[in-house]
This record gives structure tokens, sequence and C-alpha cells, in this order.
């Protein structure tokens, strides 16, 4: 799902056109492009002072939200961890809403009754974002068991990290996905910490989510989650397995975060050079090689930086302007009734 | 009119509600082929089939999570946690997913489920399989909390409970599932949020709920015919929302509260009416009000020692007696 189309001409004979195709790279590229300068711009924002509380970047790694997110259709659901601004982003949800919700301004998502990490926008198919680790797999079942049941063909999607594979929340899960062959795609995104710790100084198996599937008599799949066309390809047969009644996937899917855990992190437990061998893999310059490799020019690249950085300023400007939210959203929408009471 | 057990008034309540509305689930551990560990819920597998009678592994947070996921997107589902005191696996649910999406997305996200599940002392099951935990969810914002007395109420409320837009605790007590009971034939609907004067009397407000009311009862007759002392019995039947109206009016009329509590003393729900009578009633009262709790302790497993930790008819009518002054 991209916001913004942006036509390019296909080189003769590149690899444009074969099954990811031209204008899917374009979109994808876009897309990660989007998530990385909003996020740029919203840890800017915090070094003013002006983005508030916590917040968790995805700052390289953002071609397993966009490499997802290009693959759903409306309908599919995208459930989250507080490491989601990118994958709200990546389903359309404009930069401003999203900004404005970590400025806690009125014209935020939730208008700051949520936060940076419970980002919600369920237009968008971007059925929440959980921050307590684990929450939100079982949730994600539940949400294919109605799709299940109902017959809706539409695929739920559940982004989490390495660490959550050591929660119980995450066996329960797989179990109960397996058993009731429910159409759910578990992502897990190993940037090989957990917080503040390695996640192999705390787990009993290499790799997280992998090596575990075997117990829940799932495929073992690793991708790279820096390369965007892997990750699209990997949703694509994930979904179409899922659509087609055959139950989960579970994803590992490779990749480093850039940033601290948190804005309160400077990362000091990192090794002496691990960052700077990631960064040559960045997600967003492996793709404008690929792109270019395939005849893409640099003018049609500038232009879609350009347009992001145009979104990304306009929805800079428009919440700095923003007001407040009012108090009176204080006690609206605990209950169903849209108020608070609990008492005649 | 037939009279059914608790027992069977679950079932029913479910039945009603399945046979009205396609979209409404329900999945738990043991309760399809089984028909639950109480028994609850025999028949429903064979009525509505494998797709909407659902037996799960032992995962309650699988549970309570699927049944959210469920719920967020259009279904109506009834989770079963066999018993309440399991809640403490499965409490992010109960604490912090169900009753926060609504408020935390600004509105955006509905969670129309219920939870039922086995509540309550008398079975000998010990200090794990015996808890009243209505005070659990009656701390946290978002949710309703809902614990009937007498199979009327299971069908009435439970159905009220199901076709209620916001996540509902349904408590059942153990001790109660073959107590039996008259209902009426077709549908039975009940309101939430309504508690129910079960008798009438002038001289002083008994509130209790689920297992407490008919002890209340019982020692109302004994405060009755032993000390010519004639307490009005007030079943609370659902703590969120609570009909403070009804026991208000109750207070303003006898001018003195008792509250019966199964549930360990701090933070008991009686405290919080105490409260408000205290609040909003100060000059209605004679004396000062009274809560007649199971002491803080766990609870023991031994017929002997359980049998005289939980509020007694005895206890009530010696609290009461020796209040009131008589
Ligand atoms: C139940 C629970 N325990 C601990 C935390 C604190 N916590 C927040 S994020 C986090 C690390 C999670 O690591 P991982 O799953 O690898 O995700 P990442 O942050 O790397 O995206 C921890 C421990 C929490 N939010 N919830
Ligand atoms: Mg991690």
């Amino acid at each position: 799902m991209s916001t913004q189309k942006d036509r390019a001409p296909a080189a003769a004979g590149s690899g444009l056109n074969d099954d990811i195709g031209e204008q899917k790279r374009l979109d994808l590229y876009r897309s990660q492009v989007r998530l990385r300068e909003a996020e740029q711009r919203a840890f800017d924002l915090f070094l003013q002072n002006l983005v508030k509380g916590t917040s968790h970047l995805s700052l390289g790694q953002e071609a397993i939200a966009s490499g997802f997110a290009e693959a759903m259709v409306k309908g599919d659901l995208s459930f989250c961890t507080y490491r989601g601004h990118a994958h709200t982003l990546a389903r359309g949800v404009p930069v401003e809403k999203v900004l404005g919700e970590l400025m806690q301004r009125d014209n935020g998502l939730m208008r700051g009754k949520g936060g940076s990490m419970h980002l919600t926008s369920e237009e968008h198919g971007v059925m929440g974002s959980y921050a307590i680790i684990g929450a939100h797999l079982p949730i994600a079942c539940g949400a294919a068991w109605r799709a299940q049941y109902k017959g809706d063909k539409d695929v739920s999607v559940c982004f989490f990290g390495d660490g959550t594979t050591n929660i119980g929340a995450f066996h329960e899960a797989l179990n109960f996905a397996v058993v009731w062959k429910l159409p759910v795609v578990f992502v897990c995104e190993n940037n090989l910490y957990m917080e503040y710790t390695p996640i192999g100084d705390v787990t009993a198996v290499e790799h997280p989510a992998a090596d575990r599937a075997s117990a829940y008599g799932l495929e073992r799949i690793i991708i790279d989650g820096n390369d965007a066309d892997v990750v699209y390809r990997t949703a694509q047969k994930a979904f179409a397995k899922a659509r087609a009644g055959e139950g989960p996937s579970l994803i590992e899917a490779m990749t480093y975060r850039h940033s601290g855990h948190s804005r309160a992190d400077p990362a000091k437990y990192r090794p002496e050079g691990e960052l700077e061998k990631w960064k040559e893999r960045d997600p967003i310059k492996i793709y404008r090689e690929r792109l270019k490799q395939f005849g893409v020019s640099d003018e049609t690249i500038d232009a879609i930086h350009a347009d992001v950085m145009k979104e990304v300023d306009d929805a800079t400007e428009a919440c700095k302007a923003a007001p407040n939210p009012p108090l009176d959203i204080l006690t609206t929408d605990v209950y169903a009734d849209g108020g608070w009471a609990w008492r005649n | 009119m037939a009279e059914i057990t608790y027992r069977d008034a679950v079932a029913r309540g479910i039945a009603q509600e399945m046979a009205r509305d396609p979209d409404v689930v329900f999945l738990g551990e043991d309760v399809a082929k089984a028909g639950g560990v109480f028994k609850a819920t025999v028949g429903l597998y064979e009525q509505f089939g494998p797709l909407r009678v659902r037996d799960t592994p032992i995962s309650e947070q699988a549970i309570l999570g699927a049944a959210m996921g469920a719920a967020m997107t259009g279904l109506k589902p009834i989770a079963e946690i066999m018993f309440s005191d399991f809640f403490a696996v499965c409490f992010d649910y109960i604490a912090n997913e169900f009753p926060k999406s609504r408020y935390m997305s600004n509105g955006q996200t509905k969670c129309p489920l219920v939870v039922r599940t086995g509540n309550g002392a008398g079975s000998r099951f010990g200090a794990q399989h015996s808890q009243s935990v209505e005070n659990w969810c009656m701390m946290i914002p978002g949710l309703k909390v809902v614990a009937p007395s007498t199979p009327l109420d299971v069908i009435g409320l439970l159905a009220a409970a199901v076709r209620d837009p916001d996540p509902v605790i349904f408590l059942e007590h153990k001790s109660l599932y073959a107590i039996k009971g008259e209902v009426p034939d077709g549908e039975i609907l009940d309101t939430l949020g309504t508690a129910k004067i079960v008798r009438p009397g002038k001289d002083c407000t008994i509130v209790a709920l689920a297992l407490m009311v008919s002890r209340a009862l019982a020692a109302a007759e004994t405060l009755k015919n032993e000390h010519g002392i004639d307490a009005e019995v007030i079943d609370v039947r659902s703590l969120v929302p609570l009909d403070t109206r009804t026991i208000l009016a109750s207070v303003a009329k006898t001018n003195r509260l008792f509250t019966v509590e199964e549930n360990p003393r701090l933070c008991g729900w009686g405290a919080e009416i105490v409260s408000i009578v205290a609040d909003e009633a100060f000059y209605d009262l004679d004396g000062p009000p009274v809560r007649i709790t199971t002491p803080h302790i766990p609870l023991p497993a031994a017929d002997l020692l359980e049998d005289i930790v939980l509020p007694t008819p005895e206890r009530i009518v010696d609290t009461v007696r020796r209040s009131l002054g008589s």
C-alpha cells in the first residue's frame, strides 16, 4: 500500500519488470525513505524537547516494515509493538498523525491519549501497537480466528522482536495458531538485542524464532531483513499460504537498529565497529543501489526524496502549530458509551 | 417456568445468545467436547458445532488474547477461564489490554467480550482454586464486573454481558453451580449495573454478592425471628457499573450499612461502598458502617477451616446484632 505513486520508465531489459516489478520497487523505496525521514525527524524533535515521553525508533529496520506493508492489501491487519512508528507509517498513516501523537498534540493519531508506544489506526489496518512484550501475538491469533470463522480473506501480521521469543505468550500463540490453522503471520525482527542485552546471552538457541519453529511444526525461515525485495517476496509467500487456509508462518528477519533501544539509550553496550558494519548494509542504501542497477535515474530517486521531505516538513510545521489536546477528552472512551461512568 | 440449576443456567444463557447472534463464539479449556470441568457448558458443542464452541490448549494468555483479537475485529467471544485464580497467569489481558485499548486508541478499538470464570470458595480446593477475585477486576477502569447469585440472574446477566459493547468479567460462583431456581421460559435479558433488593427491611441494610447473598438472607431470617431486627438485603449483582442509587436509597431508609464480602479484607468491594456511603450519606447513618469479610489470609483447604473463614450466617447475625446493640 503506497501513499503516492511515482511512475518511472523501466530500463529496457532490466530486472525491474521481474516478479516484483517497476512500480512496486519504487513504492518499496519510497516507503523506506519515508519511514527513515519521519523517524529521523522524530529524533530531531526529541532533541528539541518537542517529542515527549519515550520513543523506540526503527532506523535501520525499515526494509521489514516496508516489505511486509507493501505485500499487504487493504483489509490485512498489522499488529505492532511499541517500536511501531515504522509499521504504522508503512500502512499509509500520514506522517502528521504520527508526529502529532509523538508531540502529544491534538492532531495526533489518538490525540495524545495513546502516545508513541500505542499507535493505532484501524482505518489503515493498524490494529494497535502493544507495549507489553508478547501480548499481541495471541491478539493477532484472535483476529485471524475471526477471518477463518467468517471466511474473510485477510491476513493478520504480527511484528515483534527477538527478545519477545522468550516470553510465554509467544509460545502459547504459536501453538494455538498452528493447532487452529489460523491465517496469521508472525514476523520476528531479530535486531540482535533485547533492550540492552545481546539476544544470544539470554536465549537457548542461536536463532530465537526460527530455531523454535520446528517445535510447532513450522518451517524454519531466516531472511535478510535489510533487503526489501527479500522481505517482500517472503511476505507474499506467507500471505498466500495464510489466505489459502494453510495456516500460520513464523519468519525471522535479521536486521539491526541504528539507534539505541529507546530515546534514553546511548547504546554503549555495542561492540566497537558493529554499528558501522551494519550501516554498510543499510536497507535504504542497498535499495537505492538496486534501483540504480535496474536503471532508475538519479532524478527519479531524488524526486522521491523530495516528495518525502515535503511530507515530513509539512507535517512538522502542522504539528508545531497544532493545539494541545483539550482536557475534556480525558474521560472519553473509557467505555463504549463514550464516557467513563462506573456508577449511577 | 422451570426449575434449573445455576450450572444449567450458564449453558442456557450461552445457548440463548449463540442462537440469537452468529457472531457469538465460545472458547476455553475442556469446554466443548467435555462440557466444562464444572459441567456448565454441556450440550453447546453438540448444538453449535466445532466452529463456534472450541476447546483450547492450556494457554490462558492465548485464550484471552484470541478473544480480544476476535472481539476487536467483529466477533463477540465468550472465553472461559476455568478457575478465576488463573486470572493471575493472563492478567495482562484483563488489566492492560481489554480495558485500555479503547481509551488509548481514542475510541477506535472495540472489545465486546465476556470472560466467564469459576470464582469463590467452598469446594475445599485450597488457596489457589478458591479465591474471590472480584476486587482484582473491579479496580481496573474500562472493565465491567458481574457476579450473579441465582440461575435466573445467570441467564439474564450473561445475556446482558454478551450484548454489552464493553469487556465484561462474569464471575460464576463455584459453590452455587448446584443450586436450583425458577426461570421463566423464553428469552431472558437483564440489565448490567442494577442491584436488587432481595429482601425488604427497615432496620439495617446488608449488601452482599454471589454466594454471600443466600447467607445474608439466612442471617436476615434469624435476625427477624430471634432478634426482632428487620434487615434489608441487597444483591449487588454488578460491581461495575455499580448501582449506588439502590444502596444509598436503602441506607437513607434503614440508617445502617453492612457489607458481606467473600474476598479477603483489604480493598474489598465493600470498602468502596462504605466509602461512597460515608461521603454521600454520612448524615443518614446512625452508626458506623461495618464490613463482614473473609480475614486477610490465604484460603485453607480443610473443610473445617474453610467453613469458618468465609462469612457465615451466624457471623453476620452476630455482627449485626452487636452493632445494633440488641
Ligand atoms: C512483559 C514485559 N517485560 C519487559 C518489558 C520491557 N521491555 C520493553 S522493550 C524490551 C526489549 C524487547 O526486545 P525485543 O523483543 O528484541 O524487541 P526490540 O525492542 O529489539 O524491537 C523490554 C525488555 C516490557 N515492555 N514488557
Ligand atoms: Mg530486539
